[in-house]
């Protein structure tokens, strides 16, 4: 179990330097300038230049990169251009409520699409497998940023338990906190959801099918301990794949839905310092977004070799 | 369908001790139903088995052995349709509700399937799989359950049998495999047990110990025994009575040994002459001619006339199974006894 979560840990590097090497590099390659954005249109060469010098912007791209993982080590990601206050104070400012955002999402997802693959496993070929087939598709294809304008028409304007968009933390209590995340959290989850229905059906199926399953049938198990422990085991493989998959997703594309429901969360953050060529809180957001990702992926990766044993042997 | 149940031979094995008859299975008819109706499957089965008797149920590949079992056990496909009778001790069965049969699985019927690598579960341990079956049908504790399925594990001759419980099923070989497989459908102390092929899918060398220990089960548990099988050198030597299947029908029934030595209908024969034999002194093996039709073009009348170099205008009509020399045969030209 021990060297393969090593193993794995190790593999969790790249995941996480080769964005931010990308990033480091499309950053100072895309037009514009952060002394430039500061200064205005007003400042004279010589300004912005001595400003350049200031943020270290005139040295070698390669000094720029290693003074940057040498901040990363040390845990000193350098100073917001635009905020001009540490790059380590403004992250955890926006990236709780991605996180969260991201997790309420991911456990609607899973909750909404684990059981409607199973309903739909076990009632195969009959009218409501085939209700749940169609709604899955109609899931999938429906663009997020419609079906949240979508929600946000029902529950806020016209049933009114919502707000229409803001955000209350956990911290202002559990149910203003979900009045706020319910709406984001099923507009960013929905695709995924039915994303998961189709894999779970699909595996469910396919594992209906193996002779274990017939074993344990003849064992004289009941049908519930069948389906819930024998098939679900295995089943639930695949699923979780697609739920790694889908966090990966969610934390990425919660930008649309952040700014449709004013929330303020990293997406939303570093689509506005990509605006103010602010490279040192781009680059943190990206890192914070990276680790994450390694961090639910290790979980997922964790939760893999619980469930099947021949993993923690390879 | 006829009504008609030829009696056996005598059984020469014991027969002064009256034997209970474990399971009974008449006229049995599968069919499946799909689009275009019907379509039969099985037609017209009839055997028994008593305790501590051992019957093979042979046959090609789908000829209808293993959905016969699969009646039985109650885990034939939902579109089946099941006609005839099936009794497990004294108790008509086959007309029982789905959940009323899972309820005899396990406890009264054990099953062995023949590839245990996938009949095992692959991330559920040994021990869990034995555990749960035990709990659920015996009503034990976790305790005293794993402390049975080791003790069924040392049975059926695993070393180690606490280190095994916590182990999975790709962690054995095949022998061990299949060892499990057994302490597995024996555990719940069933009377009848179905053996799916239990040695096909393991090396030869292994298939003889797996054999003798399913022999020695046998004969300690008084187990009665369907053996399903295409080795009738398995049917010679370990059990007592042998069915033959052929395209859905029982076409040749009796004691083992008079099947595989005077058998009366030219597919047995056939069968007997496609197995290579050690001591005859044969050179070249005879294959019968051409192939099993598949289910749903069998022939009108007799289902083997086709390949049969005995078949003439008779055989157009359907023959019954009738005691011909010693066995019962379904026949109009059983081959004469060699005797």
């Amino acid at each position: 179990m021990l060297p393969y979560l090593g193993k794995r840990f190790l593999l969790i590097l790249p995941t996480i330097f080769v964005p931010l090497i990308l990033v480091f590099l499309l950053l100072r390659l895309s037009p514009g300038d952060p002394a430039g954005m500061m200064l205005g249109d007003q400042a004279t060469a010589e300004q912005i230049a001595a400003l350049r010098t200031q943020l270290g912007l005139d040295q070698p791209i390669w000094v720029q990169f290693l003074l940057w993982l040498k901040g990363i080590v040390t845990l000193d990601l350098g100073n917001s251009i635009f905020f001009r206050e540490p790059v380590m104070q403004i992250i955890p400012r926006y990236a709780g409520v991605t996180i969260l955002l991201t997790l309420v999402a991911l456990t609607l997802a899973v909750l909404i699409g684990v059981s409607m693959g199973l309903v739909s496993a076990m009632n195969r070929n009959k009218p409501i497998d085939r209700g749940v087939v169609t709604t899955a598709v109609l899931g999938i294809s429906l663009p997020e940023f419609w079906f949240a304008l979508l929600l946000i028409f029902l529950f806020a304007v016209t049933l009114r338990w919502f707000p229409v968009a803001g955000y209350n933390p956990p911290s202002a209590g559990i149910v203003a906190f979900a009045a706020t995340i319910f709406m984001p959290a099923l507009a960013l989850g929905v695709r995924q959801s039915a994303l998961m229905t189709r894999m779970m059906r699909s595996s469910m199926l396919d594992v209906l099918n193996e002779p274990y399953i017939t074993t344990a049938r003849a064992q004289g198990l009941p049908e519930s301990t069948v389906i819930g422990r024998y098939a679900m085991r295995t089943a639930a493989m695949p699923v979780i794949t697609v739920a790694g998959l889908s966090a990966g997703y969610m934390l990425g594309g919660a930008v649309t839905i952040e700014i449709i429901f004013a929330l303020p969360g990293l997406g939303r953050m570093l689509v506005e310092a990509v605006g103010r060529r602010d490279y040192p809180l781009v680059e943190g957001g990206v890192l914070t977004i990276s680790l994450v990702l390694a961090v639910l992926n290790l979980a997922i990766d964790l939760v893999y070799a619980i469930l099947d044993p021949r993993i923690r042997y390879q | 369908m006829t009504a008609h149940i030829a009696p056996l031979a005598a059984d020469p094995v014991s027969p002064n001790i009256e034997r209970r008859t474990v399971l009974a299975v008449e006229n049995l008819g599968l069919s499946l139903r799909n689009a275009d109706g019907l379509l039969p499957i099985v037609t017209d089965v009839s055997f028994s088995i008593r305790e501590g008797e051992a019957v093979a149920l042979v046959g090609e590949s789908g000829c209808g052995k293993s959905i016969t079992a699969s009646a039985i056990m109650g885990i034939a496909p939902d579109n089946s349709v099941i006609t005839g009778t099936i009794t497990l001790n004294g108790k008509v069965i086959s007309g029982l509700s789905p959940k009323d049969r899972r309820k005899l699985c396990g406890r009264h019927m054990g099953f062995i399937f023949q590839e245990p690598m996938t009949a095992l579960h692959p991330t559920l341990s040994i021990g869990r799989q034995m555990t749960d079956t035990l709990r659920h049908n015996l009503g034990l504790g976790q305790a005293e359950a794993t402390n049975r399925a080791a003790e069924l594990l040392d049975r059926v001759g695993i070393p180690r049998a606490r280190d095994i419980l916590k182990g999975y099923v790709h962690e054995l070989s095949g022998g061990m495999r299949q060892r499990v497989m057994i302490a597995l459908a024996i555990s719940c102390g069933p009377s009848l047990i179905i053996a799916d092929e239990p040695t096909t899918a393991l090396d030869v060398t292994i298939q003889a110990q797996v054999l003798d220990l399913l022999d020695d089960m046998r004969r300690e548990m008084n187990l009665a025994m369907l053996f399903i099988t295409h080795d009738l050198e398995v049917v010679g030597d370990f059990c007592e009575k042998a069915v033959v299947m052929y395209a859905g029908d029982v076409v040749e029934r009796g004691l083992s040994a008079d099947v595989v030595q005077a058998p009366a209908h030219p597919y047995a024969r056939g069968l007997i002459d496609a197995v290579p034999a050690h001591d005859d002194g044969r050179t070249r093996l005879t294959p019968i001619l051409g192939t099993v039709p598949p289910v749903g073009q069998w022939p009108e009348g007799c289902r083997f006339a086709p390949r049969c170099n005995r078949a003439d205008d008779q055989c157009r009509a359907r023959p019954a199974l009738e005691r011909h020399g010693p066995t019962d045969a379904r026949c109009w030209h059983p081959l004469e006894t060699m005797a």
